[in-house]
């Protein structure tokens, strides 16, 4: 019960776009279509629950033992970019086809702060292993579902007669901030 | 030293190391054999990553030559050289590439041909200019002289000249387009380099207002186009060139009361000399 509120809490509730707005860039730059948008969602849910893993392994047996929590930042970014590397290299060796997919949207995942900013929630709650994984995979859950419901918006929103300065960015950061707000309805349910 | 910074330098330092060898470890048995004319082609390309092919990049370009998904043509800023040496790599027929250059589509100098409505000062940015009321020029359709297409270009190919409108150096130009599409007001085009008549406007303005602004604008009186045998035809008080079926002969361009159509090298085309030059002559003559 507790993992699936963890869970739930990190898809939905407080989805890490929609609440707590980390991971905005490719939010905006990778909605354009729902194809891409699906295939950026499941790389960045898998680097997600890497970094679950692996952080709380590192917090717990190096950085906790040796008090050295004010190194998190810098040691936590280590872990996303070389794993965002591991990743791109097994990616391009098992899946060509998923490798040519996905493109520039891998190495990007490096610097999507939804991914650090989970790394460091995971630490400032205090969560178990498990709980971490099933977190990381909440997270992941809620960031794809908030871009392909984007890039679905977006889809239509290409034939639709939008004003013309607000065209491109202007209604998409509109949208961006009317999902936000339909999210809110959800706050406070866990 | 601090003994506090000895277990954080070590623990970093170690982690560093550790992922470092990680990787290096994975990349040696993950490596994966690429087309080894990838490389070749992609040492051939200019390298600039101007994105003029419409990709990401040369590498990506070159990824997709050897795929066979572009043409060994793609890169206009190659040219036909690269085009024919990546064609030798790949063992395919080059064909012809002509090479295009950029050519800028207005002859407007502020105060001296174009009215002059306002004056502007602000950041030196064609993008800015256009905001604040469209610039200084009355012209809404003429060159904002901020030098937007001189910071875009990479080769260092146009330059704003002492009338404060572009000049493309045609021995650097690449026909990359990023100055086309820097340009907020679009009087960049990319022509063939041999390409030498143009109609050095874009005003669309009703007949009365664009005299009264610009003394070099088609004002769209039409007459270029009555006697171009279906060559040149009338939008919206523009005269626009159909090159495929231009006769530059029969263009009687002495009549255009503007000099708004003309060539680009008015006497006889030199190539060597600039293509500003000759712009600001003809303006001027």
């Amino acid at each position: 019960m507790d993992l699936l509120l963890i869970f739930i809490g990190a898809a939905v509730v407080n989805n890490f776009v929609l609440s707590y707005f980390l991971g905005i860039c490719p939010f905006i730059g990778v909605s354009g279509r729902l194809s891409s948008a699906v295939s950026m969602g499941m790389a960045t849910t898998f680097v997600l629950v890497m970094t679950a893993m692996v952080t709380w392994v590192l917090q717990a047996y190096v950085l906790g033992p040796l008090r050295l929590e004010y190194l998190q930042t810098v040691a936590f970014i280590l872990v996303v970019a070389s794993l965002v590397q591991f990743v791109e290299m097994v990616i391009r060796k098992t899946s060509p086809p998923l490798y040519r997919a996905l493109g520039i949207f891998l190495p990007l995942i490096t610097t999507n702060c939804a991914i650090l900013g989970l790394a460091l929630f995971i630490q400032l709650r205090g969560y178990g292993f498990v709980q971490s994984v099933v977190f990381g995979l909440g997270a992941g859950v809620g960031f794809t579902l908030a871009l392909c419901l984007m890039a679905g918006i977006r889809e239509e929103l290409d034939l639709a007669d939008v004003p013309g300065p607000l065209r491109g960015a202007g209604i998409t950061l509109l949208v961006a901030g009317t999902m936000a707000l339909a999210f809110m309805g959800f706050a406070g349910m866990i | 030293m601090e003994p506090t910074l000895i277990p954080a330098l070590v623990t970093m330092g170690g982690l560093g190391a550790l992922f470092a060898g990680g990787l290096a470890f994975a990349d040696r048995k993950l490596r994966v054999e690429e087309d080894p004319r990838i490389g070749d082609v992609l040492s051939q390309l200019p390298g600039a990553n101007c994105g003029g092919c419409g990709l990401a990049g040369c590498q990506d370009f070159a990824v997709k030559v050897v795929g066979g998904e572009k043409a060994v043509t793609g890169c206009p800023v190659g040219g036909p050289d690269v085009a024919a040496e990546i064609a030798r790599i790949l063992g395919v027929e080059a064909g012809e590439s002509v090479r295009l250059v950029a050519r800028v589509l207005c002859r407007g100098t502020a105060g001296e041909h174009a009215a002059v409505k306002a004056g502007y000062v602000g950041p030196s940015s064609c993008a800015a200019k256009a905001l604040v009321a469209g610039g200084e020029k009355a012209c809404l359709h003429g060159c904002l002289g901020g030098g937007d297409c001189v910071d875009a270009c990479q080769f260092d190919a146009i330059v704003l000249n002492e009338n404060g409108l572009p000049e493309v150096i045609d021995e650097l130009c690449t026909g990359c387009g990023a100055c086309v599409t820097a340009c907020p007001r679009d009087i960049i085009e990319l022509h063939p380099e041999d390409r030498q008549l143009f109609v050095f406007c874009r005003n669309r303005d009703d007949p009365r207002t664009a005299r009264k602004i610009c003394a070099v604008a088609c004002i769209g009186c039409g007459i270029c186009a009555k006697k171009s045998d279906g060559a040149i035809t009338m939008v919206e008080n523009l005269a626009v060139i159909d090159y495929t079926r231009l006769d530059p002969s029969i263009i009687p361009v002495d009549r255009c009361s503007t000099k708004a159509i003309g060539f680009l090298h008015p006497a006889a085309p030199v190539a060597d000399e600039s293509a500003g030059q000759a712009a600001s002559a003809s303006a001027a003559g």
